[in-house]
């Protein structure tokens, strides 16, 4: 597993190719999950229940905010959930959102966690062609294996990986193993995210 | 199931029951006379009928019947205005629900509380298409606080005191409650609560006691301070806070046009509104302040003009319930989130505690200067028949405790400058939406709340002539409110724009007249009369103050009179033109 202590990766000499080419950073963004340019991820607490996903992003909608993710799951209690939000946008644009995530009914509680005070983490399931060649095969192996991917599925036509990481680690593994094979699908959950506790 | 027997409740309204079994409707009705609902605006239909049954037998609830439920709504946003309590407004599903829509967000923008109730179709048929199916919740979530769709009978008495508690607590809103057909009639053993607590939601009342001590200190330091009252001044019912603070400071009061009357317009530190089609010395001091006290506004467009150069030299103090209205349109120097009322008796008991640190005699002279100038400069002929002098006229003769309604365009912002508010939160319009139809049945819905007091809708044609089947309501439930139409024959506000901006090229604003507005007050068995002169207006005006049959009253002017001064949109206060 690579080290995370270095998010966000500032790594602009990776550029993110597909095919070969580079991507822009708005290609990802239509396609995939990246982080944003702020420092901030924002987590809410919600009510476990029908509607609450439509409430909120109605309200995104309504209220002119663009986001990179949002991914929702279960907590310890059954009757609350726990929305991650990647915003797009800058300070004061995400200071109105964390305002209007509160004002809402379904919402228990709202906060933010700065990147250097969080552990993000994104898990995403990659459908590869298998290699032309064995030493391509070998060189994927060594980045899958460095990067800490996992096999998960084979054919002799095809293979399934999947990846827990950063958001940049899996742009940049993207972008080093679609050299080496054809990427035919990629699946990705958004970003979640923990605050690290102080030490 | 057996029924149980309906027991009641005793003299403190302590439930003295726990669990009844009762059909959904009428847990429904019963929570909502427990919730002291007295009326409710709407019209039947095949997905609230057993609704509609059941309020049939209620003592207490007074049930009036519209000809079309967008006035529904608005009756119950005009009731609200007035009793400062949730209106209640009643629709069937499909159309029905959709057409309380421009209602609801007409409320939703001007932060009134109100429960809208809708019929919608069996629950087994929903997502199926059904006749009559239309995803209410969906299309009402972003123009309401909530929205429910109670799933069994049982949920809805506390359904029912979760919307009642939203739409009124905190910034005041509308609540959505759709009933599927078999949650009405379905039994169930219902439990009625008493209480409630909605953990997501805790509106701040009480401001900070640090964050209202750094206001009065920056109030007291100024030399050319300046209040800018909003509409939450009338949502918090905090009118003689406001006189208070006003007059202990001796600092003018300038409104916004949704504050317009929360601070008599009469009285010698009132500048009355500011805005787009403010009053030329209210845009013109506000502009002079070296420290704006803003309370219960959103600081929107119409208000502003230009926000970046709103206020841009001032400090700027904003107090607010809603958290995410600070910073959201004027960043400010000092946010302070809570109640108006309790923000403002706070900051009278603070400022009684302190001394002035500036002598303000030369900010009183020159902006009672400023009034005085502005009076006189812009003095209108009053001989002659005109929006101007008509409104003058009414004022002169209305009693102070009259409500006043307004359509939405030239009457609107004719009535915004030429009609002082005497009493304190007499004036309602709709000024965040801008509905054209809705003065005419928030006026009704004002009468049905103030039945002794006289209540008056300032419309124009075109906007009278959207809600006017309102006039069979007025009628048959004896609600005696005067329309008082000025009639210019246009669409006279969009006219206006394409005169000033479209080189004069009407297109799709003429009106030609029609309706007779007489004849047709006559077709509904109302009064109808016409005023072709401001002595036949005056005698109109005192027919219809007597009569307990609504009345129109035709008033028909020039068609091209203009509503001056106009910021035009984009442009700052200063650029304001004057005629």
């Amino acid at each position: 597993m690579n080290s995370l202590t270095a998010y966000p990766s500032q790594n602009t000499s990776n550029e993110p190719t597909r095919g070969g080419e580079t991507i822009k950073d708005s290609q990802i963004w239509d396609n995939g999950t990246r982080t944003n340019n702020l420092n901030s991820i924002v987590y809410a607490i919600v009510e476990n229940k029908r509607g609450v996903l439509h409430r909120v992003s109605t309200m995104f909608r309504a209220k002119g905010f663009n986001i990179m993710s949002i991914a929702i799951g279960g907590t310890i209690d059954p009757e609350l959930a726990r929305m991650t939000i990647v915003p797009s946008g800058d300070e004061a644009s995400l200071n109105l959102l964390v305002k209007q995530l509160r004002k809402m009914i379904d919402v228990i509680e709202v906060g933010t966690m700065t990147r250097d005070k969080s552990i993000p983490r994104e898990l995403a399931l990659f459908k590869f062609e298998a290699p032309n060649s064995e030493t391509m095969k070998r060189t994927f192996e060594y980045l899958s294996n460095s990067a800490g991917a996992k096999e998960v599925a084979s054919t002799s036509r095809s293979f399934v990986l999947e990846l827990c990481s950063t958001p940049e680690e899996i742009d940049s593994f993207i972008a080093k193993t679609s050299k080496l094979a054809e990427l035919k699908e990629v699946v990705r959950t958004g970003v979640i995210a923990l605050q690290r506790d102080d030490p | 199931m057996p029924k149980k027997k309906w027991l009641g409740e005793n003299s403190n309204g302590d439930v003295s029951f726990t669990v009844v079994t009762l059909s959904g409707s009428r847990s429904l009705v019963v929570q909502l006379e427990r919730e002291g609902t007295k009326v409710i605006f709407g019209m039947p239909g095949g997905a609230n009928l057993p609704i509609y049954d059941e309020l049939g037998h209620s003592n207490i609830i007074r049930s009036i019947l519209v000809r079309h439920e967008q006035l529904a709504a608005h009756m119950a946003d005009g009731f609200a205005r007035v009793s400062r309590k949730p209106g209640v407004c009643m629709a069937t599903s499909g159309p029905g629900a959709t057409n309380l829509v421009t209602g609801i967000a007409t409320a939703y923008m001007d932060s009134i509380p109100m429960v809208a109730i809708t019929g919608q179709v069996a629950s087994t048929a929903i997502g199926r298409d059904a006749f009559q199916e239309c995803d209410i919740v969906g299309v009402a979530t972003p123009v309401t606080k909530y929205a429910f769709q109670p799933m069994k009978s049982s949920e809805i008495p506390l359904v029912v005191r979760k919307a009642f508690y939203i739409a009124s607590s905190g910034r005041p809103g509308p609540v959505l409650i759709d009933i599927p057909k078999d949650v009405q009639t379905s039994e169930a053993e219902t439990e009625f609560p008493s209480s409630i607590k909605i953990r997501g939601y805790e509106p701040v009342i009480r401001p900070s006691e640090e964050e209202i001590r750094r206001a009065v200190e920056l109030v007291l330091c100024a030399e050319r301070p300046m209040i800018l009252a909003g509409g939450g001044v009338a949502i918090s019912g905090a009118f003689a806070e406001l006189q208070a603070l006003s007059e202990m400071l001796m600092i003018p009061v300038a409104t916004t046009f949704k504050g317009k009357g929360v601070f008599n317009e009469t009285h010698p530190l009132a500048l009355g509104p500011i805005g787009m089609h403010g009053h030329i010395e209210a845009n013109k001091l506000i502009l002079e302040a070296d420290v704006l006290l803003a309370v219960g506004t959103r600081f929107s467009d119409r208000s502003t003009g230009k926000v970046s150069e709103f206020a841009k030299d001032s400090k700027v103090i904003h107090i607010d319930i809603d958290p995410s209205e600070i910073n959201k349109n004027k960043e400010v120097d000092l946010g302070i989130v809570g109640d108006i009322k309790v923000a403002l008796q706070m900051m009278v008991e603070e400022v009684k505690t302190r001394a002035r640190n500036h002598d303000l005699k030369s900010w009183n002279k020159h902006f009672t200067e400023v009034k005085e100038y502005c009076k006189n400069k812009f003095a209108k002929d009053m001989t002659k028949m005109s929006a101007v002098s008509l409104l003058k006229t009414l004022r002169e003769h209305l009693p102070s405790e009259t409500i006043v309604t307004t359509e939405v365009g030239q009457c609107q912002m004719w009535a915004s400058l030429h009609f002082d508010v005497i009493e304190p939160g007499t004036f309602l319009s709709s000024t965040g939406l801008g509905t054209m139809g809705f003065g005419f049945p928030a006026a009704i819905g004002a009468k049905v709340a103030a039945p002794d007091r006289p209540v008056l809708d300032i419309a124009g044609d075109g906007s009278f002539n959207m809600t006017e089947a309102g006039l069979a309501t007025a009628v048959l439930d004896n609600i005696p409110v005067i329309v008082v139409v000025i009639n210019n024959g246009m669409l006279g506000m969009v006219a206006q724009w394409q005169r000033l901006f479209y080189g004069r090229r009407y297109n799709g604003v003429k009106l030609y007249n029609l309706p007779d507005f007489v004849k047709l007050a006559e077709a509904y068995r109302a009064q109808g009369l016409r005023a072709q002169s401001l002595e036949e207006f005056s005698k109109a005006l005192k027919l219809g103050l007597k009569s307990d049959v609504a009345t129109v009253i035709d008033v028909p002017i020039s068609p091209e009179e203009d509503v001056f001064p106009f910021v035009v949109p984009g442009t700052a206060l200063k650029d304001m033109i004057i005629a």
